[in-house]
């Protein structure tokens, strides 16, 4: 008898409870009950996590940030029901992927705002989504657009906390005195999207 | 990389600073508890039926999971939703019986294997105690947690589980005597 019990105790579930759970996932899609989906796009910059609701992007994830950070804050502010899901983020991969082999200029998939508050934080970055690709703004210029021309500090705290890099291009936003500027203490990867887009030619690179 | 962004995202660890009773994201949620509901419907309902019953369980916890108030005890929480499945599981069976020789040998390469004779014997239990003993003895939850996932008390849960022990130990008797 301890012997049926211990047979179920060390009967070998994992690979069925994978299988059983990634079966979960898809019929949660169908289903409409994943409110954000994640997955992952293997890039140039790193590996970047990507974060869909049914209002679109959400949030883009450079490999450095906390990831459990990441997560609790979407619990908090979107919902807690998050799961990796393919067909969720296919758009969103497939975009960025096309993005980084150079064969998508501007990104179609829509944002959704809810990590940038109304009023002059989301005027700037919805300005910022409109500078085009090989293009690059300044501070100020954002900020005017935004509606406050002399709001370049403030824009740059905006841009700073842009939840949806790359794809609303806080990197085509330089300094009017010359140099790339700040990009989240990764200048590199700043430099690194602007000669992709040819903004910014192999001889600037000391630039900044 | 999807278990690096999920195992990240766990709470649990020491050293976190997530707060007591945080609801993690359902992604860590289902890859910490997906081998103990499917451990207990493997043993519930057999190798036949655990598929379906872990994405009846695994789909209620998630229409529920965004009124959810308190993660502590989550591990309690799935396998109550577990054994109701498993309960309404038997309950539907009972009612359109089915001889358990005659199910159809399916092949199932992926299945976790479990000697269907085990699940036969422990299928002779009656309900409760069928789940009692499970959850005692093959998930070693504490008696309490047996108890809220059964829905009684705490001294009904270690009757039950003592009880069915007591039978599945004669049934396993009686089949080894056959042999």
């Amino acid at each position: 008898m301890s012997d049926v019990l211990r047979s179920l105790r060390s009967a070998d579930v994992e690979a069925a409870s994978r299988r059983a759970a990634g079966d979960l996932v898809e019929r949660a899609h169908h289903r409409g009950l994943v409110d954000v989906a994640f997955g992952t796009v293997d890039s140039p910059l790193g590996s970047i996590a990507v974060f869909v609701t049914k209002g679109g992007l959400l949030r883009v994830a450079y490999p450095e940030e906390r990831m459990d950070r990441v997560f609790e804050e979407i619990v908090e502010v979107v919902s807690p029901r998050v799961l990796e899901d393919p067909k969720g983020t296919e758009r969103a991969r497939r975009e960025l992927d096309a993005y980084f082999e150079g064969r998508l200029r501007r990104f179609r998939l829509p944002i959704d705002w809810a990590f940038v508050p109304q009023g002059f934080f989301r005027r700037v970055l919805v300005e910022t989504a409109r500078i085009p690709f090989g293009a690059v703004s300044t501070y100020g210029d954002v900020a005017q657009r935004a509606g406050s021309p002399r709001a370049a500090r403030a824009a740059g705290n905006a841009l700073h906390d842009n939840p949806v890099p790359i794809v609303v291009p806080c990197h085509r936003v330089v300094p009017a005195g010359g140099g790339i500027g700040k990009y989240g203490g990764e200048e590199w990867r700043k430099a690194w999207l602007l000669r992709l887009e040819g903004a910014l030619q192999p001889a600037d690179e000391n630039m900044s | 990389m999807a278990d690096r962004l999920t195992d990240v995202s766990r709470g649990d660890r020491p050293g976190r600073s997530i707060r007591v009773g945080a609801i993690p994201p359902f992604a860590s949620f289902l890859e910490e508890h997906r081998a103990d509901v499917y451990r207990f419907l493997l043993a519930a309902v057999g190798p036949h039926d655990a598929d379906d019953c872990f994405q009846e369980t695994f789909l209620s916890a998630l229409r529920a999971y965004d009124r959810l108030r308190d993660g502590r005890n989550l591990r309690g929480w799935v396998l109550t939703i577990a054994t109701r499945k498993a309960l309404d599981h038997w309950r539907a069976r009972a009612r359109r019986p089915l001889p358990v020789e005659d199910l159809p040998e399916r092949p199932a390469p992926e299945r976790a294997e479990a000697d269907p004779e085990l699940w036969r014997a422990v299928g002779t239990l009656p309900p409760m105690q069928r789940a009692a003993v499970i959850h005692r003895y093959v998930l070693d939850l504490p008696y309490a947690d047996v108890a809220g996932a059964l829905g009684c008390s705490e001294e009904a849960a270690r009757a039950s589980a003592a009880e069915g022990r007591k039978k599945l130990r004669a049934v396993v008797l009686a089949g080894e005597e056959e042999r």
